[in-house]
């Protein structure tokens, strides 16, 4: 992890005279750029909509009442930092969120992995894993897991580990196998976990080829060249600057040919990347072929 | 506290869930072309049908679309939160997140209209449906403490009355209107302020 260099992007805001600005954005600019010097962790390009929700949410799950005393003890309290990260990067999802996107990865995708004979893939964002180990069944009944190693990275280490642990509460797998079922998966949906009194453990051999690790899309640069890429639902959080800057990143990351994958409600449309890609099948399906 | 001074109406947001997508219709027909942006949360199911926007857009001046991430804010459309996401507003562009949903909702009313209440504060109007939780009864006070108008349908004539009762139990000063009034007082509201967007104004709309 770095930190940004010596010109951070300004915070985003209207330019005013003194008095125009609201005392809790003043906060908030001061509290990101304090974390983003003490710990390299830089929020200040992220969306402002959601990072003042998510910022008040952690300002309330501390007990503290101001963002200034949020601020305090992040600065002086180190073990306070992974909350923080936590409360900014949790999104909410479930296996095989979106179904028709796995039929689609498992009846256009797979064909072209197939064309290679190791296969790298990056799940960048992975939150708390799901959609991951969605990927990684897939690609298990489709035959070819065993040619596979899947990166899934994300922010936050306290969502890593629980990526890591594969373990659900049972009470979810109901919907889960509905959405399994309803991506064309094959097989009995249970037989992929063994269940304790109150999760769903996922089995090892979907899990051994998934390596969990913490990467920071704001900050680290491209780590390997990958098959397939896929980011749902993370560049939402980011304003169009770092959106753009992440698409490059990716870009570097990908392999001629290799596919993109984002979320149903994000679009290379209307990035400077749109003319390097085609889109695989229908483009509401949101996955795209590198083409050039 | 000191509300802000009233302003143009640039944005409007909407709230409801059951019984909704009937009394959109009801609202947004009485939109013109021309009409400040309307943001609205309609609660529906997580594998919602994508067919919404469309079922809801037939025969209206404005145009109703899903939203898609960052999409700026036009006048004229109407953006309608998808399934499984909340929607928020920042200055000039709509926002997604997957962030979990509140009261069992995504998208939620409330996380719409808080946003919308820290970006446009008194230039914007919200307006709560028909619906049958809660949610929608914070994002209205948090419109009104930020210098908004406020309207709440009346809720004799909602379907379910959960909603407008919770909203203004917590807002007493927030407007109430039966529902065939909500889109003619839109209307006349940016009317008045010099906007345009008014279709077929009658008599009747814009009680004080």
């Amino acid at each position: 992890m770095t930190a940004e260099g010596d010109n951070p992007p300004l915070p985003r805001r209207r330019v005013g005279t003194a008095g125009e600005e609201s005392l809790e954005e003043i906060e908030l600019d001061l509290l990101l750029t304090a974390v983003a010097r003490r710990y390299g962790y830089d929020f200040r390009q992220y969306s402002p909509a959601s990072l003042h929700r998510r910022v008040q949410r952690a300002m309330v799950e501390e007990r503290l009442d101001t963002l200034s005393a949020l601020q305090e003890r992040l600065l002086h309290e180190p073990e306070a930092l992974q909350r923080f990260i936590s409360h900014l990067s949790v999104h909410v999802t479930s296996m095989f969120r979106d179904p028709q996107v796995y039929r689609a990865l498992r009846k256009q995708v797979v064909p072209l992995l197939r064309t290679w004979p190791f296969v790298r893939i990056w799940h960048a964002g992975c939150a708390t894993g799901e959609e991951v180990y969605s990927l990684a069944i897939l690609l298990h009944e489709e035959g070819l897991l065993d040619r596979c190693r899947i990166y899934a990275t994300d922010l936050s280490d306290e969502l890593l580990e629980q990526a890591n642990a594969g373990a659900y509460p049972l009470s979810v797998m109901r919907r889960y196998t509905a959405n399994y079922l309803a991506s064309g998966g094959r097989e009995e949906f249970s037989g992929y976990y063994t269940a304790d009194h109150k999760n769903a453990v996922l089995r090892d051999d979907i899990r051994r080829p998934i390596v969990f690790s913490q990467h920071n899309l704001v900050s680290d640069g491209s780590f390997n060249e990958f098959h397939l890429i896929m980011c749902r639902n993370v560049m939402i959080y980011f304003d169009k600057q770092l959106r753009d800057r992440v698409l490059e990143l990716f870009h570097d990351s990908l392999v001629l040919f290799g596919v993109l994958g984002l979320g149903q409600r994000e679009s290379l449309r209307f990035t400077p990347r749109f003319e390097s890609y085609q889109p695989l099948a229908d483009e509401s399906l949101r996955l795209y072929r590198r083409v050039r | 506290m000191k509300r802000p001074a009233r302003r143009p109406v640039e944005l409007v947001v909407i709230g409801a869930s059951l019984g909704g997508l009937d009394a959109l219709g009801v609202v947004l027909a009485a939109l013109g072309p021309g009409f400040p942006p309307v943001a609205v949360a309609q609660h529906r199911s997580p594998q919602g049908e994508s067919r919404l926007a469309h079922l809801l857009g037939r025969g209206l001046a404005v145009e109703v679309g899903e939203v898609e991430d960052k999409e700026p804010l036009s006048p004229g459309r109407v953006y309608l939160a998808p399934a499984d996401y909340h929607l928020l507003v920042e200055e000039g562009r709509v926002a997604l997140s997957t962030e979990a949903p509140v009261a069992f909702s995504r998208p939620s009313i409330d996380v719409l209209f808080e946003s919308a209440a820290r970006a446009y504060g008194p230039r914007v109007v919200g307006v709560l449906l028909t619906a049958s939780s809660e949610d929608g009864a914070e994002g209205i006070a948090a419109v009104h403490r930020a210098g908004g108008s406020t309207v709440v349908q009346a809720p004799k004539t909602a379907r379910s009355p959960v909603a407008p009762k919770a909203a203004l139990r917590l807002t007493p000063g927030a407007r109430v209107l039966p529902l065939e009034e909500i889109g003619p007082f839109l209307a006349n509201e940016v009317a008045q302020a010099g906007g345009r967007g008014l279709k077929g104004v009658q008599g009747g709309a814009g009680r004080r």
